[in-house]
């Protein structure tokens, strides 16, 4: 069966490094945090200019100040500090970042993404997502592995216009976690009951598959 | 105004000398940090064919996105425009021009043209619709693109506290991009919640020094919040 968001959020956790920085992106990122594994403390980034933030307030404690990139309503861990966008975005574009996990539209076999626009139809903007995918070195992309019309968007060449050029090493769908190497997509796992026929049906770029693919385990 | 005092009565003073065409930068994160009277001051002024810096424009009835609606904005410069109809559809309809920025592209951008650095290279954007026409270096076998600063004719900043001298303190993350489009304007004009005595904020904690403030206002402020999210039982 194919991952739920939280299954998704919850495969990302499990990549978690005791001790890391950390910037989520919007959607299903945002729910990694409920899956933090026992013993391991991260710190979250949010690009708006927050190191350390927590989780969502109370109705009481609802402050307009402090928000998330996302710009819901957040809170602040102890240990916490604030500071500017381009403070931010130092932290980003120097490297200090440790993960960085953000969603896509599609993402191609020399490790290109598309996430910021559809020409013609939607024109939000890249946000900070430019900045991170050019900043950091470890990177996962979660989407789904397929458009709800059974597109792939696991690709060849990416169709959309680029946030970032050869910058996506992992990706996690809600069928298998692939790492993109050499040109190639590789299987690395699949979701609980989803065949390896299912996958290679559903990706358009070249897959590698080694022997037999393990299965997530939650 | 005399000496060192930045403090004006009205927003009519505080925005005096805004003019068609003219560049305004200004701070904020979505709706969080906005100068948002100084804001209104400009609607209520009617000034036409602005180009506007700022990460995002606001939503339709309020924050930059009232702007809109009495088509003052020629020009739009920021990263994240989603959630604002109006914004979309002066798009599409090419009534408006857009110069979409990556955040951090943008924040530096600010950052260098009140530090009087005319341009910089980053590797954000590099291979995509960004890095067009711009000129590409390579240092340590990693491709650049080089990036220009902005200068605004105005930068409107809000901040929490501050002196008479223009000593800025700002809240939570409402800093956001405060902070760097102080620095930015020929007339730097700031919008705060409170005022206090000179010599009450402590030196080391004050975020702006009040060299690159021209102009202080004393404001009250909605506030309104984009996603009031909270912990569900």
């Amino acid at each position: 069966m194919a991952l739920s968001r939280n299954q998704l959020a919850q495969r990302v956790a499990q990549e978690l490094n005791d001790g890391d920085y950390v910037n989520l992106g919007i959607g299903i990122p945002t729910l990694v945090p409920n899956f933090i594994p026992d013993g391991i403390e991260v710190m979250l980034q949010s690009e708006n200019g927050l190191l350390g933030m927590g989780v969502f307030p109370t109705e009481e404690n609802v402050d307009a100040d402090l928000i998330n990139a996302g710009k819901q309503t957040v809170t602040m861990v102890k240990g916490a500090s604030l500071f500017s966008s381009a403070e931010s975005f130092a932290m980003i574009r120097g490297g200090h970042v440790d993960l960085t996990v953000l969603g896509a539209f599609e993402v191609d076999v020399n490790g290109n993404i598309a996430s910021y626009m559809i020409p013609g139809k939607l024109i939000k903007g890249m946000g900070g997502a430019m900045d991170l995918v050019a900043g950091a070195d470890n990177i996962i992309v979660t989407m789904t592995h397929a458009s709800k019309y059974g597109d792939s968007k696991l690709l060849t060449n990416c169709s959309l216009p680029l946030t970032g050029k050869g910058c996506i090493k992992k990706v996690l769908t809600d069928l298998a976690f692939i790492e993109i190497k050499n040109g190639k997509f590789h299987l690395l796992e699949r979701a609980p009951g989803v065949s390896v026929e299912e996958i290679i049906k559903l990706t358009e770029g070249e897959l590698v598959i080694n022997g037999d693919v393990p299965e997530m385990q939650f | 105004m005399a000496g060192l005092d930045k403090l004006v009565t009205s927003y009519e003073a505080a925005m005096a000398g805004l003019e068609d065409n003219m560049t305004v930068i200004s701070g904020g994160f979505g709706l969080c940090g906005i100068p948002e009277n100084l804001i209104q001051e400009i609607y209520h002024k009617e000034t036409k064919g602005l180009t506007i810096v700022s990460n995002n424009c606001g939503i339709e009835e309020y924050g930059l996105g009232i702007l809109l609606s009495k088509r003052q904005i020629k020009k739009m410069v920021a990263s994240y425009v989603g959630e604002n109809g109006e914004f979309e559809r002066q798009l599409m309809a090419n009534e408006l021009e857009v110069e979409l920025t990556p955040q951090g592209t943008l924040a530096e951008k600010i950052r260098a043209g009140g530090a009087g650095i005319p341009a910089f290279y980053t590797a954000t954007g590099v291979g995509t619709l960004v890095a067009e026409g711009k000129h590409h270096k390579i240092y340590n076998d990693r491709e650049y693109i080089l990036e220009e600063a902005i200068v605004g004719d105005f930068a409107i900043v809000k901040a929490w506290k501050a002196d008479r001298h223009g000593n800025l303190v700002y809240r939570k993350t409402a800093r956001n991009f405060n902070p760097m489009v102080a620095t930015a304007g020929k007339i730097t004009v700031v919008e705060v919640e409170e005022l206090v005595e000179v010599g009450e904020l402590d030196p080391d904690e004050i975020h702006t020094p009040g060299i690159y403030v021209d102009r202080l206002i004393v404001g009250t402020f909605e506030k309104r919040i984009e996603q009031r999210t909270v912990l569900t039982a």
